[in-house]
């Protein structure tokens, strides 16, 4: 806040900074009204769900709770206020309540792996072996999936090199060429990004597997992975562009930099943050692509770090085929995997947020 | 060059004509503008003969099969009986469980976020939805599979029992049974659209939220101002002016639900026959189906798995086109009456 100034240059103060009004407060009452409706419901559903209705579970419960927390909320907003902001307070309880399934039902996912992945977890071996001579009924002291973080790793790693290059540089001709062209390779982009996963590998099955007989492998899985990727890269990549300010590329221009230097040196630059959220995203799709694996590459027990040659495992995948079994210590197995399939997800996600927090505080 | 020839007069200007300025592009600027068109055309042609080569790998079983091929329900290609019918039935229905689920969900947390939510807490809602979408899809089948499903198929017996006059609720066997048959009402087309959607609600919501905090202030702020509430707000002013972003971002969420394969392909049980009784075990879906049978197909099976495939391409294609042009309009503002 400036402080008010004396400087004869300045004829008069400036004005006091003006705050907006808060527009939107809880009063006691209202407080009161949530609080005297939420009790009331609870203890009129407890006792009618429990023993007078031939009702039962937790979830029947909760939803009755909140359905009579709202009809009570009506009952006693309406003795003091209009209809219209007895309106508004249901819609507001409906809201909350709308974003609270959908904030729980992530929640739960999370919870729920972990806390089902656990007992795998807790076994070094789970980290360090594969699941060859393994059977798939045998104890968790014994294989691991060493092999499908491998797999994935090294997947997604020659995925990136194929689909960074072509997502950036199509990124850069939608924002910095264009031209009529442009349009139509921007809507095609825009379109593949929804492309279902099984047809970018049924794609490069009939491409790469049928057509050029290239083997079922580590390699044809990064390839239709690169096929999702490039197009998220571009158009989330072409957005980050966009907002490059136009006066550093005239400034770069007017110092006599060609288009390419511009590009590289001045755009490209000032908008890595942006570009580097668009590579984690496709990253963040392509490790959780599970039927390309399955199409292009199928499971394996043993470890492959040849992307060329023989099967290769990924960790969806090895979710997927220990869901298969349904044997119980196999689908401990796939719970482990899938917990380190969340845990590189929570990591990408952390690293997008870190990025975007360094680009608003540098604004 | 040029400007050693400015330099050298600087006095001459009057009467006589402007120096005429070169935009002839230098060598490396066409390298440049030459590489990039280059790489952008050939992304454009490889995503787009996508359709083609599985449009082509679909010409034998079209011309074998015919039309028969859409009308027949049952997959048994030892029978010589091969159709995708039931299973496009069953995709789509899958597909709308799940728009219908999320979209309610999706318009509710993307109005809590923009309207409702405390400002302290709408970015970190933010991050929940753009982690929900993260997410992979075999994690939700996971979730759905074990998790949800002991709870959903206490709902669908209760939909059943209740609402089962209405076509769709009803299941083949008696639901007020005392010791009810649990595994009628497993592997349901429900309970995979309630996986499905758990993929949906981020996608839509995205998209929802994006247009609603576009909604213009000033005509907010009137509506405030004549003492509107903010249920008020949302149905003259934030509604109206999303409704592009609502329809875009559940047909976009659509679009998403009709290609999915890793989720539904753990819950569903298969099954080739056209039922419209969504709370029964037992369906199938053209990804689910390719994904499933691909390991052990024939060549002649191949051929049918990639024409389904195919199909597949075409319906998300349309579906996903129509909603890109949808949200682009809306964002271009056109289409609103203000």
């Amino acid at each position: 806040m400036r402080e008010p100034t004396l400087d004869p240059t300045v004829d008069e103060a400036p004005p006091a900074p003006l705050r907006p009004r808060k527009v939107t407060t809880t009063t006691v009452d209202e407080r009161l009204e949530l609080i005297g409706a939420g009790l009331g419901s609870l203890c009129l559903v407890s006792i009618a769900y429990a023993h007078v209705l031939p009702t039962s579970g937790v979830l029947g419960f909760v939803v009755c709770w909140f359905l009579a927390f709202l009809l009570l909320h009506a009952l006693i907003a309406k003795t003091s206020s209009p209809w219209p902001i007895v309106k508004d307070k249901i819609a507001t309880s409906v809201m909350w309540g709308l974003a609270g399934i959908v904030l729980f039902a992530l929640a739960t996912t999370l919870v729920y792996t972990f806390s089902q992945g656990i007992s795998a977890l807790r076994h070094a071996n789970f980290f360090t072996h594969n699941m060859a001579g393994v059977a798939s009924t045998a104890p968790l002291t014994q294989g691991g999936i060493v092999n499908a973080i491998a797999g994935t790793v090294i997947m997604v790693a020659v995925a990136v090199l194929i689909a960074l290059p072509l997502g950036l540089l199509t990124a850069i001709y939608l924002s910095e060429v264009g031209g009529k062209a442009a349009n139509v390779v921007r809507t095609v982009v825009e379109a593949m990004t929804a492309l279902p996963e099984i047809l970018a590998a049924l794609f490069i099955y009939v491409v790469l597997v049928v057509g050029v007989g290239f083997p079922k492998s580590g390699f044809a899985v990064s390839v239709a992975m690169s096929v999702t990727m490039v197009p998220i890269i571009a158009r989330t990549g072409e957005v980050a562009l966009r907002i490059v300010p136009s006066g550093l590329r005239e400034a770069s221009a007017a110092l006599g930099a060609s288009e390419w230097r511009t590009t590289w040196k001045v755009v490209v630059p000032t908008a890595r943050a942006g570009l580097a959220t668009a590579l984690i995203l496709a990253i963040a799709r392509g490790v959780g692509e599970t039927a390309v694996a399955l199409l292009l590459s199928g499971a394996s027990s043993f470890t492959n770090l040849n992307p060329f040659k023989d099967p290769m495992n990924s960790l969806p995948l090895y979710i997927y085929t220990a869901f298969e079994t349904h044997d119980k210590t196999a689908i401990a197995r796939a719970f482990g995997a899938a917990s380190v399939l969340l845990i590189i997800i929570l990591v990408l996600f952390v690293i997008t947020r870190v990025i975007a927090r360094e680009v608003k505080e540098a604004r | 060059m040029t400007v050693s020839t400015l330099a050298a007069e600087p006095t001459a200007g009057a009467g006589r004509p402007p120096r005429r300025l070169s935009s002839r592009r230098s060598g490396s600027d066409l390298a440049f503008r030459g590489v990039t068109t280059t790489v952008g055309i050939s992304v454009l042609l490889i995503t787009g003969s996508i359709g083609l080569f599985l449009g082509l790998q679909a010409v034998p079983t079209l011309s074998h099969y015919g039309f028969s091929f859409f009308t027949t329900s049952s997959w048994q290609p030892e029978l010589n009986q091969i159709g995708i019918a039931a299973v496009l039935v069953g995709t789509v229905e899958i597909a709308l469980v799940a728009v219908a689920v999320s979209v309610p969900l999706a318009m509710g947390f993307a109005l809590f976020i923009t309207e409702y939510a405390p400002r302290r807490l709408r970015s970190s809602m933010v991050s929940a939805i753009d982690l929900m979408a993260a997410v992979p899809s075999i994690i939700y089948g996971l979730w759905g599979f074990f998790l949800l499903q002991p709870h959903a198929i206490g709902l669908a017996r209760w939909l059943s029992q209740h609402f089962g006059w209405i076509p769709i609720f009803k299941v083949s066997t008696d639901p007020n049974a005392a010791v009810w048959q649990q595994s009628k009402y497993t592997s349901s087309v429900f309970i995979a659209g309630l996986a499905v959607s758990m993929m949906v609600i981020p996608l839509a919501c995205a998209v929802m939220r994006a247009v609603f905090d576009q909604a213009p202030r000033g005509e907010r702020e009137a509506a405030l101002a004549l003492s509107g509430t903010r249920l008020g707000v949302i149905r003259m002013v934030v509604l109206p002016f999303g409704r592009g972003g609502i329809i875009g971002g559940s047909m976009l969420g659509l679009g998403r639900a009709l290609g999915e394969t890793a989720a539904v392909l753990l819950i569903i049980s298969p099954a080739y026959v056209i039922k419209l009784r969504i709370l029964e075990a037992g369906t199938q879906t053209v990804s689910a189906l390719i994904a499933g049978n691909f390991g052990n197909a024939t060549k002649s099976q191949l051929s049918a798995l990639l024409t389904a495939g195919f199909v597949l391409f075409g319906i998300t294609l349309v579906v996903n086109l129509v909603a890109a042009v949808i949200i682009r309009r809306s964002r271009s503002g056109a289409g609103i009456d203000a």
